[in-house]
């Protein structure tokens, strides 16, 4: 079994399209969409919720008002800024201390050096994760809770997931979308995966991009290969990307031409592929075959 | 004015505003100052193609062990809600990169074996291009935890009269850090069903810490209408639409301005800016 997972560093080149393309393409499979603050995957592949479950990210500080005396000594102690004071003069209510959730990090260090105990220290639900069916198989997806942390957490609770879903159901592939960046949720994504698919596109941006992103998963020591994406746009460049590949040694399993027919798919909630014969899904198929080669 | 870009979706054009709306406000003689919080992939240098004439470290806090006054009790550990921190043995391993800078362990020492030491996770650069003021911040590539970088950035004393953030893509704790105190939101999206999911998401976040936003559509004549119908129904401020043009995508490519290709577009950059001080001052 193998995990396969697209990510791209810079956001909107493509992942999710491809993909759902490649759902549609390959069989006997799991899908994770690992973008947890923007999942989009399940607009185009017709899923159908079947269990919604609570996602606890970590624990978050709230201050007891009617325990506490205003010491302020929270406040000292807070290195993320996240305890708030308002005197009594301000707004004519009374003085009072309160944790912003936001800025809270959930390390409890108020809480062990509040001298009234006033601190109560709770889990906190950041979100929830579903296990939905779909034509093409089960999909494991989640939701962030808006403007919450946590999402590299998040991000290895849908792996284990689709592991579990994959060792039942004798799936031989694990077809993970990641987020953009490099940080966090992607580092979540990508470490252990037997494949990295970067879709790049040829710009001066994304090639930037692309460029750390390749430096992470070399870090890793994750096997990799480069899609070009739009890749008419900047023909120049595509043959940049082409000899900077050529230079790490990774291979270039496709260019996909720039298309409308990419956006008129996800209007109609289905894949490149799916929505009739284009510029675009040709290229698709194309590129499919020599990953599918490159995996196996 | 502080006014940042973001959007839920990533690729919606959130650094082709950022910059091009910086260069505009700069050309009628604002001083400006761009700031690049998208720290994981940073991409406005690209564009202002800044002369960078300082750069500094950015740094987080992380536990130093003194193994000769260590006990190996194990507060420290017990105490650390990253699990960042362990007695292994006959010594104590500290996993920095998922270290919270919290203090806690250092805190609960009964030896004060514990001190805390900076630890570099990327660097802050500082200059100007195009007449902007420029910053930018850079996470280190292997690096998990982009905030403290960010942090770092919306600290910076800057003087200017309009600052400007680029803000990450998505609506978690980067993007919180990036935007958190600013005047105003702009949220920028595109007309498809992607667009319109994350636009979604990231009105809710804008709206759960209480900044007023509006919204740029951005190659407005590719999806559908279902963009400008979610704005009209939640009262949302259109504040710009961008039709896509295929030589405004190739000079994006090449890394220059909009206005480069169309000159209008300055005109209606600085029009962007006015819109959005009227509303804040308003």
């Amino acid at each position: 079994m193998t995990e396969l997972v697209v990510v791209s560093g810079k956001g909107g080149t493509g992942k999710t399209s491809l993909v759902g393309s490649l759902a549609a393409l390959s069989e006997n499979k799991v899908m994770v969409d690992c973008d947890v603050d923007a999942a989009d995957l399940h607009l185009i592949l017709n899923n159908r919720v079947q269990k919604t479950i609570e996602f606890i990210g970590g624990k978050g500080a709230s201050i007891v008002n009617e325990k506490c005396t205003n010491c302020g000594i929270c406040l000292d102690y807070c290195r993320f800024d996240a305890i708030k004071h308002e005197s009594h003069t301000e707004n004519g209510g009374e003085e009072r201390y309160w944790i912003d959730k936001h800025a809270c990090e959930g390390c409890a260090v108020c809480v062990r050096n509040c001298p009234e105990q006033a601190i109560d220290f709770n889990e906190i639900v950041s979100g929830e994760w579903y296990l939905s069916d779909t034509p093409y198989g089960p999909l494991v997806h989640a939701r962030l809770g808006i403007a919450q942390a946590n999402s590299g957490k998040l991000v290895s609770v849908l792996r284990k997931q689709a592991l579990l879903l994959a060792e039942q159901r004798e799936l031989d592939l694990i077809l993970i979308d990641g987020p953009p960046g490099i940080g966090c949720p992607v580092i979540a994504s990508i470490t252990g995966t037997g494949y990295v698919l970067v879709v790049t596109e040829p710009s001066m941006s994304a090639m930037h991009d692309m460029e750390r992103l390749l430096q992470l998963t070399a870090h890793f020591g994750i096997p990799t290969g480069i899609c070009i994406n739009k890749c008419d746009i900047n023909p120049e460049l595509s043959s940049q990307i082409e000899e900077k590949a050529r230079k790490l040694n990774l291979p270039v399993h496709g260019r996909i031409r720039h298309d409308e027919a990419v956006t008129r798919a996800q209007l109609n909630q289905k894949s490149v592929v799916e929505n009739g014969d284009s510029p675009a899904a040709r290229d698709i198929r194309a590129l499919w075959e020599g990953v599918k080669n490159a995996i196996s | 004015m502080k006014i940042a870009i973001a959007s839920g979706k990533g690729g919606t054009g959130k650094t082709t505003i950022a910059t091009n709306m910086a260069v505009a406000i700069a050309r009628e003689g604002r001083d400006v100052t761009y700031i690049d919080c998208d720290v994981e992939e940073p991409n406005g240098h690209i564009f202002l193609k800044p002369k960078i004439r300082e750069q500094y470290d950015a740094t987080v806090l992380v536990p130093h062990v003194d193994l000769n006054k260590c006990t190996l009790c194990g507060d420290c550990s017990a105490a650390c809600e990253f699990n960042a921190i362990a007695v292994l043995g006959k010594t104590v391993e500290v996993f920095p990169s998922i270290c919270h800078s919290c203090g806690g362990c250092s805190d609960v020492c009964p030896e004060n074996a514990i001190v805390d030491i900076p630890r570099t996770i990327g660097h802050i650069s500082h200059g100007d291009g195009m007449g902007v003021q420029f910053y930018e911040g850079r996470l280190n590539v292997g690096e998990a935890i982009s905030p403290p970088v960010t942090k770092a950035l919306r600290r910076l004393d800057t003087d200017s009269e309009v600052l400007i953030i680029d803000a990450p893509p998505g609506t978690s704790c980067p993007v919180i850090e990036a935007i958190s105190g600013t005047d105003y939101v702009i949220l920028v999206t595109e007309p498809t069903p992607f667009g319109l999911n994350d636009l979604k998401l990231a009105v809710g976040m804008v709206q759960e810490i209480g900044l007023p936003h509006g919204v740029v559509i951005n190659r407005s004549d590719i999806g559908d209408g279902k963009t400008e119908e979610f704005c009209h129904r939640q009262n949302l401020d259109i504040l710009m639409t961008i039709p896509f043009e295929r030589r405004v995508a190739e000079a994006y490519s090449r890394g220059e301005m909009m206005s480069d290709v169309n000159s209008e577009y300055e005109r209606r950059f600085w029009e962007l800016y006015c819109s959005i001080a009227e509303k804040v001052s308003s």
